[in-house]
């Protein structure tokens, strides 16, 4: 009855003057396809949301200001200290705002939740094979707002001006002004002459509260606009397809359970910012320049540059009355640079070395693309080695290593680590992919023994289970390459002739290895009774797919 | 509002329904590759072919299948869910009043006031979204049916009549503007724009000074007193004799200053007879023996080195009396206070530059002359 009323009421309202009632009914009743992973971007869109609600509270009495200040609040060892505005208004936010504390903490830590949450998206998306055509663009844009993140976490936590920070703003002006040709002039420009100068806080400040977030809201509209648009993925799975969406309408479906998950969201937060403290900036002090102590880190997401730093040996060159400060500008410009370029690239680059431009709403279970989730991982371990590496002091204080030999440890790992790494993940790919051949192959082993009449012992086995079957069963041969110059018998293909399409054959070699896809399947006949009647099954590359949930081609697919 | 051609006039989700043509366009039939055959304004034979697949989408409009999810199957577990979730959204509300309260209650002021505010705020906040979150996960979870629906996807690509017909209106579109018919229009207008886009950037200039040469120089010179950094007191050698001991000074009339300490801080430490090791003796302000102390630059044992690191200019806080180790706490750099502070481990390259001291006529500890080189971290223009 209520619900009569609402439409009867506010809904006819708005229909005479929008005229929603078509449109909107097809968007309540839009598909979503359900996976715990895909909670992982919905992280970051509450933590965002809560970012934007707690620090619009934060600006209500925070002062972006240089100006010095002796402190007469309500913490007492500080009290007569001389310290900068920003400082002393965060001091009042924490001890004389009822609930200033509290939503401090919301703050960083869903700073912190929105980083590691950007993070886990990214590497579910690169993993599962996500930001294959059609999705590369949301890819960029997942990116550009890793990166968007990274700035406005680090400009946030500077603001309240203590002495951690400063040794970052330190640091930041140390690695701006190591830039050859133009740093010095960008420090000076971005300090507004040396350092720590007096504009630095307000300037961080309206970068942090405005510029920034527009960018992030702008790009994460445009990024759930185009993941809508475009439909979800979906895990491969009985009667799931390249061309169907399998799951439960919007509403009132996931309109219920992504509410109740921003709840969780937040209630996790909150518990955090309740019970575990976050940059207690009482304790650090106020910015000086001539002090700073042990045990300096940054936040965890900043850490992969500050392991960056501290693993580079201490390279510099002098050349016709310049410095080149290789120590400095090298680990904080290339690691995260080569990661985050060749993240950008990727989908471009696997496109034109497969040649596969065929449009992929399936997922890719990570063990089907051996070498994709090689290099996932190695640069994980790269990744990882140089953000250990950014808390070495830490390490080595805790698990007794000397100190020096945390860094020659992460010197050599970070090389060596990320080769090992490629090769382990690539082997117990092909390991699992061989696993997944034997269950489709010979089918499950049951336990049961039967004594055959010739008096042969064996092990009974039954057909794997449908929806076991469409999982196992979802790998898809690659298409094939245009013939190259190794087919002596044929002209090669264009864009298949020289070095590049020697490079190009290569890849595809390195790219494509893959255990060979089974030709029968145990019990097959009445196991295969899913899938779309797509009948037989397609050879392509000198592969036999299994049928079923594989991809149909479109007609919008070039070139196959 | 049968079959409609133009995309985007449906709303809502345009690959469902909206675009009939698409449904013609992706089956690859070779009658689709063509330009379309059939008079604009009839249906899409695409439609028909819906029908097969879509029950309820025959004639374009109705392309959603209504679906009426069947009542819980067991109600017992159902109104024993109910109870459940109603006692979460009760507690959520008490909760949440408990919040209102113990905003009102309690105070702030001192820090055991604030831990208080803090744990009582926290503490019914966390329970309201905690209950709210568990009582709405389990009405989705017990109480709504389940159900699972399939919807067809449609490629990303426009059917071939669209691109077409989007072409075409294209380059009507830019033939009637004569923005190619006439390239004297358009190459001005482009130029004009060029001075409009660096404008911003020009406009950036302000920002800050130039450098100029103020990097290469800190505010130290012969004369200037030692201060303690933190008192403000000047040093005599003779209350500084402990060997091993170390101080943070700064140059007399600039501990406050920030920007001028941030290259000034100087660290003081105070050696044993013969644990340093002696380079030949120089004039102030001229080169030094690299890995050498220079011994007229120290007082009585007592060596000062700039305090900034040169590395990324952190300071290089910590100090190891054993070993002589001054360590910058940020990335390790290490560097060897009896040998001139050469490196002897991490990022730095350079050693941390001596200045030198001496006593003046109150034999307080003064500075002789300027640094030698620049302090800090590297830069462009150091030569």
């Amino acid at each position: 009855m209520s619900v009569d009323r609402a439409l009867g009421g506010t809904g006819n309202w708005l229909d005479e003057r929008i005229g929603g009632a078509k449109g909107i009914r097809v968007l309540l009743r839009k598909i979503f396809p359900d996976h715990w992973t895909f909670l992982l971007g919905e992280i970051n869109l509450y933590s965002f949301i809560i970012l934007l609600l707690t620090g619009t509270f934060l600006t209500l009495w925070f002062q972006p200001s240089m100006t010095d200040v002796v402190y007469h609040g309500s913490y007492v060892p500080l009290r007569g200290v001389r310290m900068s505005e920003a400082y002393a208004s965060t001091l009042h936010i924490s001890f004389d705002v009822r609930g200033g504390l509290l939503v401090r903490q919301i703050h960083h830590w869903a700073a912190d939740l929105f980083m590691a949450g950007i993070f886990a998206h990214m590497i579910r998306i690169f993993f599962l094979g996500s930001y294959r055509k059609p999705r590369e663009i949301n890819w960029l844009i997942g990116i550009v707002l890793l990166t968007l993140g990274m700035l406005e976490g680090l400009f946030g936590y500077s603001l309240p001006d203590d002495l951690l920070s400063g040794a970052g703003l330190r640091i930041l002006e140390g690695v701006i002004q190591s830039v050859p040709i133009v740093g010095t002039y960008l420090a000076w420009f971005l300090f507004g002459g040396a350092f720590p100068g007096h504009v630095i806080i307000p300037r961080l400040y309206i970068i942090h509260v405005l510029l920034i977030p527009g960018l992030i809201l702008a790009l994460i509209t445009v990024h759930l606009f185009l993941t809508f648009y475009q439909k979800h993925t979906q895990m491969p799975g009985k009667g799931r397809t390249n061309t169907n969406v399998i799951g439960a309408p919007l509403y009132p479906y996931f309109l219920a359970k992504t509410g109740a998950f921003f709840l969780f969201v937040f209630a996790a937060l909150t518990i955090a910012a309740t019970f575990v403290q976050i940059n207690p900036i009482w304790l650090y002090g106020p910015f000086n320049p001539v002090a700073m102590s042990a045990g300096s880190q940054p936040d965890f997401y900043m850490g992969m540059l500050e392991g960056a730093l501290r693993v580079m040996p201490n390279w510099q060159w002098v050349f016709f009355g310049h410095t080149f400060a290789f120590n400095v500008f090298i680990p904080a410009l290339v690691p995260l640079g080569l990661i985050f370029t060749l993240a950008a690239f990727w989908p471009f680059l696997e496109q034109w070395i497969t040649g596969d431009r065929r449009e992929h709403h399936l997922n890719d279970r990570p063990r089907n693309a051996p070498t994709r989730t090689g290099i996932g991982i190695a640069t994980i371990t790269f990744y990882g080695i140089l953000w250990a590496e950014g808390a070495n002091d830490l390490i080595a204080d805790h698990l007794d290593i000397p100190l020096y030999w945390t860094t020659w440890i992460a010197r050599v790992t970070c090389i060596v680590g990320p080769v090992i790494a490629y090769w382990l993940t690539k082997r117990i790919c092909l390991g699992l992919q061989r696993k997944d051949n034997h269950l489709l192959e010979h089918g499950v082993e049951t336990g049961i023994i039967r004594q055959l009449p010739g008096g042969e012992y064996i092990e009974e086995t039954r057909p794997v289970d449908e929806d076991a079957l469409a999982v196992l069963s979802s790998r898809v041969a690659h298409p094939a390459l245009p013939a190259g110059e190794a087919a002596e018998t044929e002209v090669p293909a264009s864009g298949m002739r020289g070095a590049i399409g020697r490079v190009r054959e290569r890849s595809y070699k390195i790219l494509t290895e893959s255990a060979p896809i089974p030709e029968h399947i145990h019990g097959d006949g009445h196991g295969n009774g899913h899938g779309d009647g797509h009948g037989p099954a397609q050879v392509r590359s000198g592969g036999a797919t299994a049928s079923g949930t594989q991809a149909e081609p479109h007609p919008g697919d070039e070139g196959h | 509002m049968s079959d409609t051609n133009s995309p985007g006039t449906t709303g809502g989700d345009p690959g469902r329904g909206s675009w009939p043509e698409y449904l013609g366009g992706e089956t690859g039939r070779p009658e689709d590759q063509g330009p379309p055959r059939r008079v604009i304004g009839t249906p899409s034979p695409a439609a028909s072919r819906t029908m097969l697949t879509q029950p309820d989408g025959g004639d374009g409009e109705e392309l959603i299948e209504p679906f009426t999810p069947p009542e819980p199957q067991d109600p017992d577990r159902a109104r024993k869910a109910e109870r459940i979730v109603v006692a979460c959204f009760v507690l959520a509300t008490l909760a949440g009043f408990g919040f209102l309260v113990a905003y009102a209650l309690v105070g702030v002021g001192s820090l055991t006031d604030t831990l208080h505010s803090n744990l009582w705020l926290g503490g019914t906040l966390s329970l309201a979204l905690l209950l709210l979150a568990a009582g709405a996960v389990i009405w989705v979870r017990q109480l709504m049916p389940t159900v699972e629906i399939t919807e067809q996807r449609h490629p990303m690509r426009s059917a071939e009549a669209d691109r077409e017909a989007f072409k075409e209106t294209f380059e009507e579109g830019a033939a009637t503007s004569q923005f190619v018919k006439r390239p004297l229009v358009r190459r001005t207008l482009i130029a004009a724009t060029v001075p409009l886009a660096i404008a911003p950037i020009w406009l950036l200039r302000d920002l800050g000074p130039l450098p100029e040469k103020s990097l290469d120089n800190t505010v130290w010179r012969k004369g200037l007193r030692l201060l303690a950094y933190g008192t403000g007191r000047p040093i005599t050698a003779a209350e500084f004799n402990s060997p091993g001991g170390l101080i943070s000074v700064g140059p007399e009339g600039y501990l406050a200053n920030d920007d001028e300490m941030a290259k000034a801080a100087v660290i003081i430490i105070k050696f044993r007879p013969g644990e340093l090791v002696f380079g030949p003796e120089t004039r102030p302000g001229a080169p030094s023996v690299p890995n050498k102390v220079v011994p007229n630059w120290t007082v009585d044992n007592i060596v000062a080195y700039s305090k900034i690191c040169t590395h990324v200019g952190c300071p290089a806080a910590l100090y190891e009396q054993t070993t002589h180790h001054i360590l910058c706490p940020c990335h390790q750099s290490t560097f060897d206070a009896t040998q001139g502070a050469k490196v002897l481990f991490g990022p730095a390259t350079r050693a941390l530059p001596q200045l030198p001291i001496g006593i003046d006529s109150q034999g307080f500890l003064i500075a002789t002359g300027p640094f030698n080189e620049p302090v800090g971290p590297s830069y462009w223009e150091r030569s």
